[in-house]
């Protein structure tokens, strides 16, 4: 038995089903995936913006836009995970803001620069880590787990902070939250960029990006094929943490202070980015490139609202609505199923 | 005591108990919170988060979320409000009339999304929240709505007195026992239950799922209709971000109360219980003198240890799926040793 004559053995199907490695790959299966409509939806509402708005398609404007959602965009990478994952964490917001109250304590304390986003990522990933062990350690639902913490998290900061505010922070901050590189880029877009690929690599090109899927899929089949389900949660919800940290930084940098009222309702804005951009929130499908075309539409149409002068509590009616009509039409447009 | 025993394992005596011993508790620190007044102001106080977490839970019981109340009991509440201060002449009994409907309507849209399209009611929720929240700064232009615009019984309903309790208070007890009524006694009410324990089951037994979703999502936006009149009359003043986050508070006091997220379970006590447990909590800080920023920290600790007390016995076991031999597991380790 040489290797020729495997070769040329015929393709005699020793099983009576054909599995093939991946689906074939049509026109049509291209053009009906979630990303694609979301490809198409960011084009026409940049063709709609450029046509309709003068100072729409500017290279400066456009790049500058990017600071309203890198900050958001970076916390729902994460989210999307957990979502993939069957869980959620709604706490994202008082993460976020802890964290950053942890960072104003930090220089209040006199600690370099350098160190004030280990403080707030350090501070974000021990938040994310009780939220994990919540979940995984005592069996509860993370929504429930969530909701209490998002109160306790906030709770504190506001605690700390009483009717103060931090203000005051080293030159680090601002470099990273308001500058630009090559003097055009802003750097929040460019670290959102890196982490964007990185996420995607992980999800969809490494072992423990399939075995997320699996999870998601089916947690017990998942468990019964040696996957270790629950520290797998639990380093995503340490990972959300992280990011909502590292967004912390980039945010307070951003706007120089931390007040209270820091990224308030954050949370809801972050897991629509997540379920827009097609995850299921029935957990084991989604991508972290249809987050990132839900990301950039969302953040074309803020721009294009704020450059057509409408208040932005439209643009929150917009998001629903875009998110309801995304989520009802491929139903109704496959009309009336059996149920199952 | 084993009598006592035996009530304190079941969930709501237990939590019954807690909210007397912190009230007693409260009252030792700060004598002035026992009195009649602070006390009946206490529980006109909870009247609004118990009605919306009463129709949460049935909302729960079906294996469904409703995060759109806070955003419904501001918008039909803004629609009362401008309704009042615009038409001064017309009667109050058609005002609120008009917020219950505008509740409905709204809860009817979730209902039909969830019930008859069946998609996902966090999704949709959370989308409706975000349209409805945007619709009360259209409607209203983004202006405030202040006592002064609104006619003087519009203001004055919730807490004018009928033998000797608030309107409020009487409104609230009547939808406890409708509640009640509807969960214990009637086919609507005992279907949500076998939705929530076994979706696929109702359907093979000819449960109209479908429908009985539509009406437990337009129930929960009736209520939050009504108590968004009563809110901004209460509060006699209207304006966008009224009850901003409140859905997380509703949803808070029916996990305290024992309703699981996971659907099936859930009773009209605990969630009245768990909606009192907070007020009682909001109410005490200030008589305690603690700074109010602590509230919202308290109210998370106290959410995740209700929980945590609640999973206790219903935890998940790792399950062993093959028999472990003893005998063949030391032949084989001796087999590969030799």
């Amino acid at each position: 038995m040489n290797l020729s004559s495997l070769m040329q053995t015929p393709k005699s199907p020793t099983s009576r089903y054909t599995i093939l490695d991946r689906e074939t790959v049509g026109l049509k299966s291209v053009l009906t995936r979630w990303e694609s409509l979301l490809a198409m939806l960011l084009v026409a509402v940049f063709a709609g913006g450029s046509a309709l708005l003068p100072n729409f398609f500017d290279l400066y404007n456009l790049l500058d836009a990017t600071q309203n959602f890198s900050e958001k965009a970076l916390i729902a990478l994460p989210m999307a995970l957990l979502i993939i994952c069957r869980e959620i964490d709604i706490s994202v917001a008082g993460t976020l803001a802890l964290s950053s109250v942890a960072m104003g304590l930090a220089k209040g304390a006199g600690l370099p620069p350098a160190l004030l986003p280990v403080a707030g990522i350090a501070t974000g990933a021990a938040c994310g880590l009780l939220n994990g062990v919540l979940v995984t350690r005592f069996c509860l639902p993370s929504i429930v787990v969530t909701i209490g913490t998002v109160s306790l998290f906030r709770g504190l900061a506001s605690v700390v902070l009483g009717d103060k505010a931090f203000t005051g922070y080293p030159p680090l901050m601002s470099d990273w939250g308001q500058g630009y590189f090559w003097g055009i880029v802003p750097r929040e877009f460019v670290v959102l960029i890196v982490f964007a690929l990185l996420f995607a690599f992980v999800l969809h090109a490494t072992s423990w990006g399939r075995r997320i899927y699996a999870i998601g899929n089916n947690p017990d089949a998942a468990r019964f094929s040696g996957i270790p389900v629950d520290r797998y949660r639990l380093a995503l919800f340490v990972l959300t943490g992280a990011m909502a940290g590292l967004s912390a930084f980039l945010l307070t940098g951003r706007i120089g202070s931390t007040r209270p009222n820091i990224a308030t309702g954050w949370e809801l804005d972050v897991i629509t980015m997540v379920i827009l951009g097609g995850v299921s929130i029935a957990g084991g499908a989604g991508s972290v490139g249809g987050v990132m075309l839900a990301v950039l539409t969302m953040g074309l149409v803020t721009y294009g609202l704020a450059l057509a002068n409408i208040p932005g509590i439209y643009m929150t009616i917009t998001v629903g609505m875009l998110l309801l009509v995304t989520i009802a039409l491929p139903r109704l447009l496959r009309g009336k199923q059996a149920r199952k | 005591m084993s009598a006592f025993a035996t009530l304190m394992k079941q969930r709501e005596p237990l939590l019954a108990l807690m909210v007397v011993v912190l009230v007693v508790l409260v009252g030792l620190r700060a004598p002035v919170f026992l009195s009649v007044d602070s006390l009946s102001n206490l529980v006109t106080d909870s009247t609004l988060l118990v009605m919306l977490a009463l129709t949460q839970m049935l909302v729960i019981v079906t294996r469904g979320i409703d995060l759109s109340v806070a955003a419904n009991l501001a918008l039909s509440g803004m629609a009362a409000a401008m309704l009042g201060a615009h038409f001064p002449g017309l009667p109050l009994a058609l005002i609120v009339l008009a917020a219950a409907v505008a509740g409905l309507l709204l809860g009817l849209v979730n209902g039909w999304l969830i019930g008859v399209l069946e998609l996902p009611p966090i999704v949709i929720t959370l989308g409706t929240m975000s349209v409805y929240r945007g619709m009360v700064f259209v409607l209203s232009g983004g202006a405030w709505v202040s006592a002064h615009h609104m006619p003087k019984d519009f203001i004055a309903f919730p807490l004018t007195r009928l033998l000797g309790l608030p309107h409020l208070v009487w409104i609230a007890a009547a939808t406890v026992l409708a509640v009640w009524f509807i969960a214990r006694n009637t086919r609507f009410g005992r279907d949500l239950y076998a939705i929530g324990n076994a979706p696929h089951c109702a359907g093979y037994i000819g449960i109209a799922s479908g429908r009985r979703l539509l009406w437990t999502y337009g129930l929960s936006g009736l209520v939050a209709g009504l108590c968004g009149y009563l809110w901004v009359a209460r509060y006699a003043v209207a304006y966008t971000e009224i009850a901003y986050g409140f859905e997380f508070t509703v949803i808070a006091a029916c996990v305290i109360g024992g309703v699981s997220i996971a659907g099936g379970v859930g009773s009209v006590g605990g969630a009245l219980l768990g909606a009192l447990f907070l007020s009682v909590i909001g109410n005490a800080l200030p008589v305690l003198q603690v700074s109010p920023f602590w509230q919202s920290a308290l109210t998370g600790l106290v959410i995740l240890v209700a929980v945590i007390i609640n999973a206790r016995g219903s935890k998940r076991r790792s399950r062993q799926i093959l028999p472990l031999h003893p005998s063949t597991s030391t032949a084989a380790t001796a087999r590969s040793a030799a």
